[in-house]
């Protein structure tokens, strides 16, 4: 009997044949197609890309609004409306990034991030030309979720029906800056893919780039290893200007911090100079921040780098300000 | 109420107690909630400790070691004064580690019928439990607290924090961010929807890391395993709160009534005892063994066991069979460990530089008489920050917590660690006292250093100053002197160096923690200066009262 069992049928033959054949045939087709995948691991090619989020303006309006004594909400609506309104830079069902600096763990008297009554007046003002979603945030430098809860703003954003959003690491994308130090970063998503772009900055001492206003708060778009930016500060300043370009720029001068910058954490370096500033200029803008802080704009490496680039305007004798003051 | 509905009852509350644990383990972490009208401080929404509090291992052994009783441990009398009445039932009724290990030992049972009988009589070797919570104990009254490294509740959260969640974290992270990243916009939804329903639960804000992670977690995932050989492993052979619960219970008024003359020999009782405890009415039943989980009575056809007040001893035996050499070893290998490890050097001489506790940590004898090792504060830390230490504090202090900067940094106005602490290891601070708002002298963690053979400025005449931007007090410790300088190429330029002013800096560690140098920053803390210390200081200063009370 064992040798029956031993016996090989034609249908076993045929079967295993069959079999094995197939794994030989997977093998090798397998092995042909990984091996034509093979090349070194590097960077995928990615196209530079810029993110001009400016709409259509009429040629005689102000190149920058200043208002001066009031609430923080009076002084941003007052100047919105300088500008014709907030209808003029948000469409009906437009979906709007706000960027104030929430970059650490401060409570709002210490001057280190955007005034939390100017960001929920402009959140407000967003909502009521018909914007269909309001989110801000930003990739802070202190964890996040107390920056964003100590400096007030969640909650000022919160209580108007705005979206606010923690930066969390799997929305960085890599993005080619086309810059020139800076080429490919990871940028937090919510920034860029938006109908509109709103920077709300403050006004702030910065020990290496003197300050910290407009063009310097685009560093909290980026993820990364931005500690390296600091190596060539207003180079990579400009070319991050040049890779944002906003809706609107809102200088919050209402409370500025005038040393121990950018963090501050004494009261007595502040100010309360109680100003809020508006344009669609980012480097005009910070020309006039420079005046809040006794400056000059040439005094600002990263004011001169943008006008030579063609970002924006520095010389504010040529420029048409209007000054409000509600006080 | 009939017996088989009571044992529903302990399911249900073991169950609860479970639940509850994990709940207030995930809640061990602040999300981020904008609701609440204060800004300025920021508090956990749970009692996130209780569990420690309540464990009575943890309020008797530290008792022994410091000689009171701190704060919120108070709590553990209510279930040393249920052990008085009732024995063990701690241990059948509410032990988280108790009911996981319950669990993995009766799901799909791998013994069946007389070997299921056999595994579950009494066996001699669970005596060693006792020896070693002698052994704990005595450690203790000398001073050096180790009943952490395996009393089950802080041996529980220490492995879910540091070595499980982290790794569920990262397994469902991993799936979700891949279906993110295909682009796919259905795929995208998912994930989105995914996170937001997680988020706020399972997943932590980001992902952690551990020090020794994996260590931990196959220290956990063996002791579950066990139950797979042996019913409640842990529970009748290792554990020093069973041990010490099952020592006190001698004098609970609530116990098992034998009734010998019922009993046709069935058996039925061994079958799902969880102690190991010999209720077979024809035995002598070992009180400090059994968990009252209630099934001997539940299973038992003749109605020869019950559990009631008062029942008589005849058939009960109260204390464990000790041998009085076998204690006494108990007892010298417990007071010889703590010379043994003291005299090795590392606690007074040459120790770790890099060992940072935590801001509000006792001095180092005083914390290693309180820390039981059960990981709340490095599940708390927002930063990732703190890390269980394996050899950085010696054998003896190992599990305990310590900062890595390169992984986090002490957030400055951060006092969570010190709120979780459930044994005041991290005495309980405020963010006034934590900043020294009143008392001008912060609670200080370590100082910052230089190594200006790595450092920008200094070795590559490269601007930075990164440190400085983020240092966080007012005025700022990192202070820069702008100096001229001559280039390679003969250029000459001025460039901002930093420097630290020893007197301001607080050992934070978010200078070390930004440096551009990634992989050996060249600003570095070491935990010279730091509050909790007499000795380790380099200043020459009136030390003050540090606010404390």
């Amino acid at each position: 009997m064992e040798k029956e069992d031993n016996n090989l049928t034609r249908r076993d033959f045929i079967s295993r044949t069959a079999k094995t054949g197939v794994a030989l045939v997977t093998t090798g087709v397998l092995g042909y197609w990984l091996k034509k995948r093979e090349r070194f691991p590097g960077e995928v090619e990615l196209s530079t890309t810029m993110n001009d989020f400016r709409v259509n303006l009429p040629a005689n309006l102000p190149d920058i609004v200043i208002v001066r004594n009031s609430s923080p909400a009076e002084l941003v609506k007052s100047a919105i409306n300088e500008l014709g309104g907030m209808s003029r830079f948000i469409s009906r069902g437009d979906v709007v990034v706000i960027k104030p600096n929430i970059g650490w763990d401060r409570v709002p008297k210490q001057a280190a991030n955007t005034n939390p009554e100017v960001v929920k007046t402009v959140v407000e003002l967003c909502y009521n030309v018909g914007a269909k979603k309001v989110i801000v945030s930003d990739v802070s430098c202190n964890d996040a979720r107390r920056c964003f809860r100590r400096s007030g703003i969640a909650r000022a954003v919160k209580s108007v029906g705005g979206y606010v959003i923690l930066p969390e690491k799997r929305k960085f994308k890599d993005m080619k800056l086309g810059g020139k130090v800076l080429d490919v970063w990871p940028v937090f998503t919510p920034f860029v893919e938006t109908d509109k772009l709103i920077n709300i900055p403050i006004v702030k001492h910065h020990n290496l780039a003197g300050a910290t206003m407009a063009m310097k708060n685009w560093y909290g778009i980026l993820g990364g290893r931005r500690n390296q930016l600091h190596q060539n500060i207003h180079e990579s300043i400009a070319d991050l200007c040049n890779f944002m370009r906003p809706t609107l720029v809102i200088l919050d001068a209402y409370r500025i911090l005038l040393t121990n910058g950018p963090q501050g954490g004494n009261i007595q370096d502040t100010k309360e100079i109680r100003t809020i500033a508006v344009s669609v200029d980012q480097v005009a803008i910070d020309s006039f921040g420079a005046t809040l802080l006794n400056k000059n704009p040439e005094d600002f490496g990263f004011i001169k780098k943008g006008y030579e680039r063609g970002l924006g305007n520095m010389k504010l004798n040529e420029m048409n300000i209007r000054k409000i003051n509600l006080g | 109420m009939k017996i088989k509905n009571i044992r529903i009852l302990r399911r249900v509350s073991q169950t609860i107690f479970l639940v509850l644990f994990l709940f207030l383990l995930l809640k061990t972490e602040f999300r981020g909630t904008f609701k609440k009208s204060e800004v300025e401080t920021i508090r956990l929404n749970y009692p996130v400790r209780v569990f420690l509090e309540f464990d009575p291992l943890v309020v008797f052994s530290t008792s022994i070691s410091t000689h009171s009783i701190y704060k919120g441990t108070i709590w553990a009398l209510i279930f040393i004064g249920i052990t008085l009445i009732f024995g063990r039932a701690f241990c059948g009724w509410v032990c988280p580690l108790g009911t996981l290990n319950h669990f993995f030992s009766h799901i799909k049972l791998r013994r069946k019928g007389a070997k299921l009988i056999k595994s579950n009589k009494w066996k001699s070797w669970q005596i060693v439990k006792y020896y070693i919570l002698i052994g704990l104990i005595t450690a203790g009254l000398f001073t050096s607290l180790q009943t952490g490294l395996i009393d089950p509740i802080p041996f529980l959260v220490r492995s879910l924090s540091v070595s499980i969640l982290p790794a569920v974290n990262y397994g469902i992270r991993g799936i979700l961010n891949g279906l993110y990243q295909t682009n796919i916009p259905v795929f995208q939804h998912i994930s989105d929807f995914s996170f937001a329903a997680l988020g706020s639960t399972l997943l932590s804000y980001k992902q952690t890391f551990y020090h020794y992670s994996f260590l931990i977690g196959v220290i956990f995932i063996t002791v579950l395993a066990l139950n797979r050989v042996i019913t409640r492993f842990w529970c009748r052979g290792i554990c020093p709160l069973g041990a010490f619960l099952g020592l006190i219970s001698r004098f609970s008024i609530f116990g098992l009534e034998k009734y010998p003359e019922k009993c046709t020999e069935c058996n039925r009782c061994l079958l799902y005892c969880q102690g190991g405890d010999d209720p077979h009415p024809k035995d002598r039943w070992k009180s400090s063994e059994c968990h009252l989980c209630l099934n001997c009575q539940a299973e038992c056809p003749e109605g020869a066991l019950k559990f009631k007040f008062f029942p008589s001893r005849k058939r009960t035996q109260i204390t464990p069979d000790f041998q009085r050499r076998r204690i006494l070893t108990g007892i010298v290998a417990g007071a010889a460990l703590v010379p043994v490890l003291r005299a090795t050097s590392g606690l007074t001489k040459n120790y770790n530089p890099r060992l940072i506790r935590p801001p509000g940590s006792l001095d180092e004898k005083e914390f290693l008489k309180r820390c039981i090792r059960c990981g709340e504060c490095m599940k708390v830390c927002p930063t990732n920050a703190i890390q269980p230490t394996f050899l950085e504090a010696g054998v003896e202090g190992m599990w305990t917590p310590m900062l890595i900067m390169r992984i986090g940094y002490c957030e400055h106005t951060c006092v969570l660690c010190s709120q979780v602490c459930p044994t005041g290891a991290i005495w309980r601070i405020t963010e006034e006292e934590k900043l020294g708002i009143k008392t001008g002298k912060p609670v200080k963690i370590g100082t910052a250093f230089y190594d200006r053979g790595r450092c920008l400025p200094w070795a590559m005449d490269t601007p930075c100053i990164v440190c400085e931007e983020f240092c966080p007090t007012s005025p700022k410790a990192v202070w820069l002197k702008e100096e001229k300088i001559v280039k390679r190429d003969g250029t000459v330029t001025t460039i901002k160096r930093p420097y630290i002013d020893p007197k301001i800096c607080w050992g934070c560690g978010i200078c070390e923690h930004v440096c551009p140098v990634q992989d050996k920053p060249a600003v570095y803390v070491t935990s010279i200066g730091e509050s909790r210390s007499k000795t380790n200081q380099i200043l020459l200063e009136k030390k003050t009262d540090t606010g404390k009370k």
